[in-house]
C-alpha cells in the first residue's frame, strides 16, 4: 500500500492551469522528492495534500483513504514551511506540545513525548529555549520534531532550506536524510534545488508546467533523462542546438547551429529534419582528440579550478563548452586549442524545447 | 573635549533633534502637571491667602458624589475599551488578513474618514439620528412599529455607543499593524497540526496580537476616560462623566483648587487602571511600544 497517491490531480486558478493531471504513488516510508523550476505548481501541490487548496479534480489518498472531504486539521499530513512557522510567542516546548494539546491528550503524557522527540532530533533538554534564541538547523529540527511528535503518515517539507547559508545547507541534507531513516515516516519534500533531491531522494518527480515530466531514481534521472527539460534541468549539461540530419538506428548525425556536425543518440521521437539539441554532461567529455563527428575542438577560454570539479571552458564557434577536468590534470593553457570526444551513446539528442 | 565616539556635529544634530520635544514635553506637558498638582495642594482661606494641605483631596474622598463618578467613568471606560475591542478586532482582522491587497488602503481610508470631522459634528451626527423628533424615532412613528416618538438621547447606552464610535479607529489601527506582521504560515502551521479555528485564534491569533490589543486598549481607556465632548452631548447634564466634574470645579464654581485635585486624581486612577491591566495580562509597556 502507498503512504500518499495522488490520481490525475488538476488545480485550476480562473484559466490558469497549475497542476494537470498529476499522478504519484510514495511507498511507505520513502524520501521523494517533487523537483522543478519555481512556478511550475510544485507548492500548489503540496498544499493541496496539505488541504489548503482544493483539487479541481482528481483525487487525493493517503493510507489508501481518499482525503478530500477532511478539512486540513484533521488530515495526518504535517508540514515543514518554507520558512518554517514556528510560533514566536511560544517556547520550543509549547511549540512540539501544541499539536498535542490540539489533539486532547493528558498533560502527564505531553511531557514525556516532547522529550523523546527533542532528544531524537539532537536537541535534549531544549523545552525552555525561546525560538529566537535557536540557531538556522535548530529551528529546522524543531520544526521537523513539531510534526513528527504527532507521527503523520506522511510529513511535507516545503523547500525548508532554501533559508539558510550555502555550508549549513549542506549539512542539512545529509541530517534530513537521517532524521527520515531514523523516524521511518515518508517525507515528501519539495524543491527547486537539483543537488537537494538528488542526494536525499528515493525517488524524484520532475515538474514543469504543472506536469511531471519523469519520475524515477536520481540516478535514472541523471542517466536516462525522458526529456530534454529533464536532461537540462537535472544535473549540468552543454547544450548545442541543430537539425537532425539522418538517423541510422539510435544514433543520429546533427548539424549544428553554430557549424559543424556532431553524432549523438536519439532519445526521443525526434526524426530528420527535426530541430534538436545535444546533451552532452561535462563528465561524459574527454580531452583529447577523438573521431570525426564524436568531437570538438576549440580554443580553452579559461580554467576553472574548483578541485574534483574543475572544469575547462572551450570556446567552440563562440559558444562556451565546459569540460570536466579533475584536479586541472590536462595541464592546458589558457588560450591553447584542444579537442573534446565522447561516445555517441553519451551525446542525447532531444527535440528542441520551446523556449 | 568631545567624547571620543561622538563628534561636535552629531552632538548639535542630537540637540536639535530633540530641543522641540523636550520643550513640547516641558512646557506643555510637565509644566501645566506641575502646576496642577501645585494648584490642587493650595487652601483657599480668604481671598489671596492660601495654605498647603491635602484638604483639597479629603474632600474630594469624603464625598460620595465624586468617588462615585469616578468609579462610573473607569466602569463606562473599561466597557467601552472592551467593546472597542470585540467590534474592532474582526476589522482589523479583515483588513490585516482577508482583505486583498488593493481594496486594504480602501477600507483603511474608510475607517479615518470620520477623523476628519470634528468631535463636535459627529456627536450631532448621533443628536440628529437619535433625539425625539430625530431621524431613527420618526421613521420607527411612520412605519408603525411604535405610537408615539421616543428619546434615545441621555441614556447611558447611548453615550457608550457614541464612544465606541468615537474611539474605536484607536483600536483598530495598532491591532492592523499587528496583524500584518503575522506570516500567514502561521495560521496555516495552526491547523495542520490539527487545531481547530477557535484553537488557532486562541492560541496563535491572539497571543501574536497581544501587543497591538495592549497599546489599543491603553489608547481607547485614555481617550475615553479623558472625553468631555461625547458624554455630554449624548448623556445629557446628568452623564455623571468625571471630566464634567473637572470642568463644575473650574468653571462653575471658580473653584481651581478642588478642580486641580480632581485632574490629578482622574490622571492617577486611570494609570493605575491602566498598571493593572498591564499586570493582568502579563505585559509591559516596553514590549508593547517596541515589538520586533
Amino acid at each position: 500500500m502507498y503512504d500518499l497517491s495522488c490520481a490525475d490531480v488538476t488545480k485550476r486558478f480562473g484559466t490558469f492551469t497549475a497542476v494537470e493531471n498529476v499522478s504519484l504513488d510514495i511507498p511507505s516510508g520513502s524520501f521523494f522528492s517533487i523537483l522543478g523550476p519555481s512556478g511550475c505548481g510544485k507548492t500548489t501541490l503540496m498544499r493541496m495534500i496539505a488541504g489548503f487548496e482544493t483539487p479541481t479534480s482528481g483525487d487525493i489518498r493517503i493510507k489508501g483513504e481518499s482525503v478530500l472531504s477532511l478539512p486540513p486539521n484533521k488530515r495526518n499530513v504535517k508540514m515543514v514551511f518554507q520558512h518554517l512557522a514556528l510560533f514566536p510567542m511560544m517556547n520550543v516546548g509549547e511549540n512540539i506540545a501544541y499539536g498535542l494539546r490540539c489533539r486532547g491528550e493528558a498533560k502527564s503524557e505531553i511531557a514525556p513525548k516532547v522529550a523523546r522527540v527533542l532528544d531524537r532530533v539532537g536537541l535534549p533538554g531544549s523545552e525552555d529555549k525561546r525560538i529566537d534564541q535557536l540557531s538556522g538547523g535548530q529551528k529546522q529540527r524543531i520544526a521537523i520534531a513539531r510534526c513528527m511528535v504527532l507521527e503523520p503518515d506522511v510529513l511535507l517539507l516545503d523547500e525548508p532550506l532554501g533559508a539558510l547559508d550555502l555550508k549549513l545547507r549542506e549539512h542539512m541534507k545529509i541530517e534530513l536524510k537521517q532524521l527520515q531513516h531514523q523516524f521511518e515516516t515518508t517525507f515528501l519534500y519539495i524543491t527547486h534545488d537539483q543537488s537537494e533531491a538528488l542526494v536525499m531522494s528515493d525517488n524524484v518527480a520532475v515538474m514543469n508546467a504543472g506536469k511531471f515530466e519523469q519520475i524515477g531514481s536520481p540516478k535514472a534521472l541523471y542517466d536516462q533523462p525522458a526529456s530534454g527539460f529533464v536532461a537540462g534541468f537535472v544535473g549540468d549539461s552543454n547544450i548545442l542546438a541543430g537539425t537532425l540530419r539522418e538517423a541510422r538506428g539510435s544514433e543520429a548525425r546533427v548539424d549544428l547551429d553554430g557549424g559543424g556536425h556532431v553524432i549523438g543518440r536519439v532519445c526521443d521521437g525526434s526524426v530528420a529534419g527535426d530541430r534538436v539539441e545535444v546533451f552532452l554532461r561535462p563528465e561524459s567529455l574527454r580531452l583529447g582528440a577523438a573521431d570525426d563527428g564524436t568531437s570538438l575542438t576549440g580554443r580553452v577560454e579559461s580554467l576553472l579550478f574548483n578541485g574534483a570539479s574543475s572544469r575547462v571552458l572551450l570556446d567552440v564557434n563562440g559558444q562556451l563548452i565546459e569540460v570536466a577536468d579533475p584536479e586541472q590534470a590536462s595541464a592546458l593553457a589558457k588560450g591553447a586549442t584542444a579537442s573534446v570526444g565522447w561516445t555517441p551513446e553519451r551525446a542525447r539528442i532531444f527535440a528542441r524545447r520551446s523556449a | 573635549m568631545s567624547r571620543p565616539g561622538l563628534s561636535d556635529a552629531s552632538r548639535l544634530s542630537l540637540i536639535l533633534l530633540f530641543t522641540p520635544f523636550v520643550l513640547w514635553i516641558g512646557l506643555l506637558i510637565i509644566l501645566p502637571q506641575v502646576g496642577i498638582g501645585y494648584v490642587s495642594l493650595r487652601e483657599k482661606i480668604s481671598w489671596n491667602e492660601y495654605s498647603f494641605g491635602l484638604k483639597n483631596y479629603v474632600d474630594f474622598l469624603g464625598e460620595p458624589v465624586y468617588r462615585n463618578t469616578l468609579l462610573r467613568t473607569a466602569w463606562m471606560s473599561i466597557l467601552v475599551t472592551a467593546l472597542a475591542l470585540l467590534i474592532g478586532f474582526p476589522i482589523a482582522y479583515y483588513i490585516a488578513k482577508i482583505a486583498r491587497e488593493r481594496s486594504r488602503a480602501a477600507l483603511f481610508l474608510m475607517c479615518l474618514i470620520p477623523l476628519w470631522v470634528s468631535d463636535l459634528v459627529r456627536a450631532y451626527g448621533w443628536i440628529v439620528l437619535l433625539r425625539e423628533t430625530g431621524v431613527i424615532s420618526t421613521a420607527l412613528v411612520r412605519w408603525g412599529i411604535i405610537n408615539q416618538p421616543i428619546e434615545m438621547l441621555y441614556n447611558d447606552v447611548t453615550v457608550v455607543i457614541g464612544l465606541v464610535y468615537t474611539v474605536i479607529l484607536f483600536m483598530i489601527v495598532p491591532l492592523v499593524s499587528t496583524l500584518q506582521g503575522m506570516d500567514d504560515a502561521l495560521l496555516e502551521a495552526g491547523y495542520n497540526l490539527g487545531g481547530s479555528r477557535l484553537t488557532v485564534l486562541r492560541r496563535i491569533i491572539i497571543p501574536y496580537a497581544m501587543p497591538g490589543i495592549v497599546s489599543g486598549c491603553i489608547i481607547t481607556f485614555m481617550l475615553t476616560a479623558g472625553s468631555y465632548l461625547t458624554p455630554i452631548l449624548l448623556g445629557g447634564k446628568n452623564s455623571s462623566w468625571f471630566t464634567e466634574q473637572i470642568y463644575n470645579q473650574f468653571i462653575t464654581r471658580y473653584n481651581w483648587e478642588s478642580g486641580s485635585a480632581f485632574g490629578v486624581a482622574l490622571l492617577v486612577f486611570t494609570s493605575f487602571v491602566v498598571w493593572a491591566g498591564l499586570r493582568l495580562t502579563g505585559q509591559s509597556l516596553a514590549t508593547t511600544v517596541a515589538k520586533d
